[in-house]
């Protein structure tokens, strides 16, 4: 039997590692033997795990003991994976109603660690970890840096905010792990950032896709070519959609060259780490002998068929503090089981179409933020930042988009062709009509997390 | 020959041009001439001053993005029919006219500002018909 587990690393000695970097080839290497399993012995440490996690659950965890016994399920009646389908759900709002720590499956005092939402609402979603979480957040995030394009050689330059999110400390360790040397430079001080890339030739960036972005503006405004004076090869980006529009906008600002891997993870779930794109840019590898992975319909609870798009479902089968079944991540994508080119065998995850609760019904039309992103985007004129606002005249809705031009013209007519070209696309593509207003280049807010480029004014 | 225009691009709201020619002034950078064209929801403040170079570097500085562009800057006699005669000759060559407006400078002669389809044609039709231009810092010595 293969011993799956956190401490896989552990038992690698430096010299085993350094033959491992050697004998891919390219950059990218196989952090761990797990990645690469049968699928009949993926589902078997999964059952196995399961069972184990869902027998403790019901004996710590009174709340989740409840939601089973109303739904008539006893552990014993998980027998296979498909049985994961009778378990309830866990959502956000189980988390607050059962603030700080009613979730958890240990006491306060096996705890070493604990972040929290941000909490733009009501209550922090509060998260923690033992000494065992720890071991195996950082065996998920070294597995992901590396499917990234990531190395032992690489400078990382942490551009997260450390503090209550759980994403810079979770790369922090990922990363430290695989023998990067870490720079946590957290957000903010721009020019500061850019200085620590060029003295210390930071090589690996982690940041929010915009703020990547915005870093880019920065350093050009000091002068800093990004493609020709900084030395930054990869941008591990996540925490925010990383659309295909989005992907090369930061090529733009970057330069053609610069590796963009976008990964996935939830603080609900262990934080960065639940998955990871590879070389091959195919989706993102959910690291399945730690996650099993559902897609159901929002609407009604259902498992979807495999291949099917609806929102993801995610159940932790090795955590100790934290081990949420069935979490409703309210994310929108679909998986794919297919054995990549990578080498990798666990399945893979579309790269996000949207969050549920993001979804815009804009005069009866359902919409992701991402899609109009894409549509402005796809107009070179255009610069990556805009605000969409939506507002309500008597009973209409009404979407006002705000756009950055990239540069400034002198031609009327270039104006005019770009509103009318954005707001064509916007009709054609998504059926929307949309008043546009051009502005001029860096004046919109930028952001150092999570870009809030939404403004929904119509409840107020 | 060709003379820099600076062009801004302003939101349409209060205050917003009085901004910017406050950096112009505090920066002692001497409006020659102005266009502005405008939308209900933005416009672009082309302008002829005396240093493009120094007023698009100040502006960005005070965060303002603008653009230097080429334009020709015609000189024709103050009377009846002239500039209609100038385009007759821009006209018969096959060339589009974008843009254009007047600039008002205390001598016999009229100034116009022309940006065409094509600058570069235009600037040899003008050449070849013995039609003058002349530069922004000649312009500001008259």
């Amino acid at each position: 039997m293969i011993e799956a587990g956190a401490d896989s690393y552990d038992k690698r000695s430096e010299d085993e590692i350094i033959e491992y970097y050697t004998s891919q080839k390219g950059t990218e290497m196989i952090w761990s033997k797990e990645e690469t399993l049968p699928r009949e012995e993926i589902e078997r440490i999964q059952l196995e795990r399961l069972q184990e996690t869902v027998s403790r659950v019901y004996e710590k965890v009174a709340p989740y003991r409840k939601k089973m016994d109303e739904a008539g399920v006893k552990p014993e009646d998980i027998r296979t994976l498909a049985d994961l389908s009778k378990l309830p759900f866990v959502t956000k709002q189980d988390m607050r109603d059962n603030y700080p720590f009613g979730l958890f499956a240990v006491g306060k005092d096996e705890l070493v660690r604990i972040h929290a939402s941000s909490g733009t609402t009501g209550k922090p979603t509060v998260v923690g970890y033992t000494q065992g979480d720890l071991k195996t957040w950082t065996e998920c995030v070294s597995r992901i840096a590396c499917m990234g394009g990531a190395t032992g050689k690489d400078v990382a330059q942490i551009c997260f905010g450390y503090g209550m999110f759980t994403g810079a400390l979770g790369l922090h360790y990922g990363l430290e792990n695989i023998g990067a040397a870490i720079v946590p430079s957290s957000t903010g001080n721009s020019q500061k950032q850019i200085m620590y890339m060029q003295d210390f030739e930071t090589s690996l960036l982690v940041a929010t896709p915009s703020y990547a972005l915005r870093l880019a503006e920065v350093a050009k405004e000091m002068g800093v070519e990004p493609e020709r004076d900084l030395k930054v090869r990869i941008a591990l980006v996540g925490s925010e959609l990383l659309t295909d529009a989005m992907r090369e906008e930061m090529h733009k600002f970057w330069g053609k060259d610069i590796l963009i891997t976008s990964n996935y993870g939830m603080s609900e779930l262990m934080g960065p780490g639940v998955s990871g794109e590879c070389l091959e840019h195919c989706g993102m590898h959910i690291n399945e002998d730690y996650f099993i992975p559902e897609i159901i319909d929002p609407k009604t609870g259902e498992v979807l068929p495999v291949g099917e798009q609806g929102e993801l479902v995610i159940t932790c089968i090795k955590k100790e503090g934290l081990p949420l079944i069935r979490y409703r991540t309210k994310d929108i994508t679909r998986l794919f089981y297919e054995k990549c080119k990578c080498g990798r065998t666990f399945c893979r995850m579309e790269n996000l179409s949207g969050r549920s609760d993001d979804m815009l019904k804009i005069r009866g039309v359902n919409v992701f933020p991402s899609q109009i992103e894409e549509v402005i985007l796809s107009v070179e004129e255009l610069g990556p930042h805009y605000e969409i606002i939506l507002e309500r005249e008597g009973f209409l809705d009404k979407l006002t988009i705000r756009v950055e031009l990239a540069h400034v013209t002198d031609s009327f007519a270039v104006l005019e062709k770009i509103t009318a070209e954005v707001k064509n696309k916007l009709k054609i593509m998504l059926g929307l009509d949309a008043k546009v207003l051009l502005v001029s280049p860096n004046t919109l807010q930028r952001f150092e997390g999570k870009a809030k480029r939404v403004k929904d004014l119509r409840s107020k | 020959m060709f003379a820099k225009q600076l062009t801004v691009f302003i939101e349409n709201r209060t205050g917003r041009l009085a901004e910017v020619l406050g950096v112009l002034r505090e920066n002692n950078v001497n409006i020659l001439s102005l266009s502005l064209a405008d939308t209900t929801e933005f416009g672009l403040l082309r302008l002829i001053v005396d240093n493009a170079a120094a007023g698009k570097e100040k502006l960005t500085e005070k965060g303002f993005s603008s653009l230097l562009s080429d334009v020709s800057i015609i000189k024709i006699p103050h009377k009846v029919g002239s500039l209609q005669e100038l385009l007759k000759i821009i006209d018969k060559n096959g060339v589009n006219i974008e843009y254009m407006y007047g600039l008002s400078v205390k001598c016999d002669d009229a100034f116009i500002v022309l940006k065409a389809s094509d600058g570069k044609k235009v600037d040899e039709i003008l050449t070849a018909n013995g039609v003058g231009t002349i530069t922004c810092e000649e312009l500001a010595q008259i």
